[in-house]
């Protein structure tokens, strides 16, 4: 009996530490839009909600399906069989191979749609060529990518990074001895790779797919360009066109249960087994050599996909710009460029440091159904930022009033709803699962020995963290920060509702412009975007690439 | 934790230093879904004769009304600037706009421009026009938008998603003028005469009459203006093989559409908004209206740029403006029924 209740009152101890406390309050706090949102699910849908079960549901979620397993296909074997490539091989330019296939992610993924369509149009470089060198008119697109499959191209070539990322730094930090002792029992490289070192990852790479699943779910610019439909542009069609709020807002939360269960799915399956190992940092992988002629295919290989993902468009964007810079560039453009740039840093610190609170109180936890309570922090980046920006706007606003309240009436006008706060917040909201993916994945890879070594060696949990965990999974915390950092970087809907009065930021002035259909002056913001995206990605390279020469 | 709740304390007391500076500058706050180049222009100048600040907030309308309904009483909108009536019509349905009495406005903006009671005002209008193939098409073929449904354009026709307001706007016009049951026989008839999928922007239908892809676009008159003078020459070479047909002359005329402006509610700012929109209906900036962006001045008195002047005078559908927004759903429905994208 004694026993017993001891054991009680030191499980309890361990469940309520400080780190639990402010987990929940940042759980809280992030979970207010999503819950506003859900609320939603008990009135009853607008009367456009039967309108469109009617007639374009249907479509909806077959696009919509067909959009997201296209783009999850092609996300894994891009970004898998790059990053197995460069972290297992030396052949020509992996070095720059490394980060080289990062930088698509910079692409805001409405500007590579506008870009190809462009290369491909009749004022585009193909079509010129032809007219004007050889004397030939093509009829019509020389290839069409404004249609399903098109998008599926352009989804996953600016989103395939994400797994490469997150599937590099997790090839990485796996240990060569299990590698060795696959080789040594007779395993060819190949086999390894599927027996092993993928199912080693698969923490890693269902994390990289899921973010760009959500992203793709997030997707308006794209898909609405190429006439498209999925159920993002029925949540804006319920919403815009038809004045439904209710209907668009309870459309997308049947969508956030969509993904809730895919991620609860996702966590079952993955159980609880681990898939760590405790010497993970000991031996670093050794890269084989392979013959010239394999080299030859590597090289080429990775070439023909950082052309696609980049470098063409970069160059078509590159030229638009000089044909574009003289209207457009001025003094405030440079202000443009810091404001972009320290929202975006800001936030990803901010991200990151509180995903490592949240993750490391479950770490701390001993109960293993917190992790799925945890999980609804991410949920954000599921929501459609238009949606997020009212489930952000109805509470802050709540809070504005009522302080508003407190004081006399008309000295004070609504003070948090107008100024960056709520945006920030927003961008936390929206952004979180994308910095708390892989740190998540980085804590599962070092495993819990560590940590548990040296608390019985008698070191507190802060002092853990700071000596033990954080410094094993740096290159984690560093994917986390540069991925929001590009994100932010690109963010539109979030800004355009909740930014303060004359703020403007390169997402911003690109799409004004490019919804003005001048795509051509867009390409200026677009290109500082892309660029001010390389130099973090450079940095972060050097951190996950380690002691490895 | 009490150091979380000291930063939460710094913050808010930082945020209400800052929005406590400025109160003596004369501000006008606009919300608005134009943002051309031209616009930020216009309000420097505004600035400049009146020392009146312009602070300016662009997204789209709907996002902009929806947040002025979530504002309320608080919102520090003056002015709510859309590229369409039906969502001025929308806003003052919502009842986000107050009436408007200002002398200059009525004697510069004829009424045809503005809502019935005053609480919104045109202040460009723009017209959705036939691009056709110089090559391939005699404009004698041409007549009317509701000729397009003949068979003889089966594979020709282009035009961009249902999407889009303006065409939205387009089909509430014709939904006004021959009722519900023609209309979606209409928009079937043309639905399956288009040479593609309905995609793209307004300037790609031009690029896809040029390449030879379709025959005929239906497009708004100022992206031909701005293709003209595009900085890239292939985009000006694509707008030249277009030539430029305003439909239903004989009849209802030509279907337009209005960018324009109302004051709001609960605006704080109530005087500097009405002059605002005194200025921008004024002589100068309507000038710069019509040079800049191609569109057409709702003021009778402005001279139109040498561009329209080129496509000559054309009769107007006179449709009343609110009825583009109050037929905007029903447009809508009709699209998704029929399966336009």
């Amino acid at each position: 009996m004694n026993t017993r209740i001891l054991s009680l009152v030191k499980q309890s101890y361990y469940w309520w530490n400080r780190w639990a406390g402010a987990a929940v309050v940042i759980l809280l706090l992030v979970t207010i839009p999503v819950l506003t949102i859900l609320l939603q699910l008990f009135e009853p849908p607008g009367d456009s909600w039967y309108h469109l079960k009617e007639n374009l549901l249907l479509t909806l979620f077959s696009n919509t399906l067909l959009l997201l397993s296209g783009v999850s296909l092609f996300t894994f074997l891009l970004g898998v069989s790059t990053a197995w490539l460069v972290s297992n091989y030396n052949f020509p330019g992996r070095r720059y191979f490394e980060w080289l296939l990062i930088l698509p992610l910079g692409f805001p993924a409405y500007i590579m749609a506008y870009t190809y369509t462009g290369i491909f149009d009749y004022a585009g470089p193909i079509h010129s060529f032809f007219r004007n060198h050889l004397a030939i008119n093509i009829k019509g697109s020389l290839i069409d990518i404004m249609n399903l499959p098109g998008a599926v191209f352009i989804l996953s070539i600016t989103l395939f990074p994400y797994v490469f990322l997150i599937s590099r730094s997790s090839f990485l930090q796996q240990s060569k001895t299990l590698q060795e002792a696959s080789s040594l029992l007779g395993s060819h490289r190949w086999r390894t790779f599927i027996r092993i070192a993928l199912p080693m990852a698969r923490p890693a790479i269902v994390g990289g797919i899921a973010l760009a699943s959500m992203e793709v779910l997030n997707d308006y610019g794209t898909v609405k360009y190429f006439g498209v439909n999925t159920f993002t542009t029925g949540i804006f069609r319920a919403w815009f066109s038809m004045g439904d709020a209710t209907t668009a807002i309870y459309l997308s939360a049947i969508l956030m249960m969509v993904v809730f269960t895919i991620l609860y799915l996702e966590s079952l399956q993955r159980g609880n087994r681990q898939f760590g190992n405790a010497n993970a940092l000991t031996k670093p992988l050794v890269r084989v050599t392979p013959n010239v002629k394999k080299q030859f295919l590597y090289t080429t290989f990775c070439t023909i996909i950082f052309l696609v993902s980049f470098l063409i468009p970069l160059a078509q964007i590159v030229y638009w710009v000089i044909l574009t810079y003289e209207k457009v560039i001025n003094k405030d453009f440079f202000l443009l460029i810091y404001r972009s740039f320290s929202l975006a840093a800001g936030t990803g610190l901010a991200v990151v440091i509180l995903s490592v609170v949240l993750l490391y109180a479950l770490r701390l936890s001993p109960f293993k159904w917190m992790k799925n309570i945890t999980k609804i922090a991410t949920l954000g980046y599921a929501i459609p930022g238009a949606v997020i920006a009212v489930g952000i706007m109805i509470p802050i606003l709540g809070f504005d009033r009522w302080l508003a309240g407190q004081f006399s009436p008309g000295t004070l006008g609504l003070i948090l709803s107008g100024s960056l706060f709520g945006l920030i917040f927003a961008y936390i909201v929206r952004f979180m699962a994308v910095g708390y993916n892989p740190i998540d994945a980085g804590f599962q890879k070092i495993g819990l020995h560590v940590n548990e070594a040296s608390r019985l060696l008698g070191s507190g949990p802060t002092r853990t963290l700071w000596r033990v965990d954080l410094p094993l999974i740096k290159p984690s915390l560093f994917s986390g920060i540069l991925l929001v950092f590009v994100d932010v970087l690109k963010e539109l809907p979030l800004t355009l509702i909740l930014r303060p009065f004359n703020y403007h930021t390169l997402a911003t002035k690109a799409f004004d412009m490019a919804t003005n259909e001048m795509i051509a002056e867009s390409a200026n913001a677009a290109l500082i975007i892309i660029l001010t995206g390389i130099i973090p990605i450079i940095f972060l390279n050097r951190m996950i690439r380690r002691r490895d020469v | 934790m009490t150091e979380i709740f000291k930063a939460i304390l710094i913050l808010i007391i930082g945020v209400l230093i800052i929005s406590c500076n400025g109160q003596e500058q004369e501000i006008v706050n606009v919300y608005t879904h134009r943002h051309y180049e031209a616009d930020q222009q216009l309000f420097d100048n505004f600035t400049a004769q009146t020392g009146i600040q312009v602070n300016v907030v662009s997204a789209s309308a709907d996002e902009l009304i929806q947040k002025l309904e979530l504002e309320g009483a608080g919102s520090p909108a003056d002015v709510l600037i859309t590229v369409d009536a039906g969502r001025l019509h929308r806003a003052e349905e919502k009842d986000l706009l107050q009436s408007i009495d200002s002398e200059i406005l009525q004697e510069n903006i004829p009424q045809k421009y503005n809502s019935p009671s005053n609480k919104w005002f045109g202040l460009t209008y723009r017209a959705r026009i036939l691009a056709y193939s110089k090559e391939r098409v005699d404009p004698s073929e041409l007549s009317t938008y509701e000729a397009l449904a003949d068979d003889k354009w089966e594979g020709r026709l282009l035009t961009r998603s249902s999407e889009n307001i303006y065409n939205q706007s387009l089909l509430a016009s014709i939904l006004e003028a021959h009722g519900e049951e023609k209309t979606t026989e209409w928009a079937k008839a043309v639905l399956s005469n288009m040479a593609r999928s309905p995609k793209g922007n307004d300037r790609d239908q031009v690029k896809a009459v040029a390449s030879g892809e379709g025959d005929v676009a239906i497009v708004n008159t100022y992206y031909i203006g701005i293709m003209l003078n595009d900085s890239n020459i292939e985009e000006q070479r694509a707008a030249e093989q277009v030539g430029i047909f305003f439909p239903n002359q004989e009849d209802r005329g030509t279907h337009i559409n209005i960018s324009g402006a109302g004051v709001t509610k609960y605006a704080p700012n109530k005087g500097n908004a009405i002059k605002l929109l005194e200025f921008l209906s004024g002589k100068e900036a309507q000038t710069l209206l019509a040079d800049i962006n191609f569109e057409y001045p709702v003021n009778p008195e402005v001279e139109h740029s040498p561009l329209l002047k080129n496509w000559g005078d054309f009769k107007s559908d006179d449709i009343a403006l609110y009825k583009l927004g109050n037929k905007n759903r029903e447009a809508v429905m009709i699209f998704d029924r029929i399966g336009w994208k």
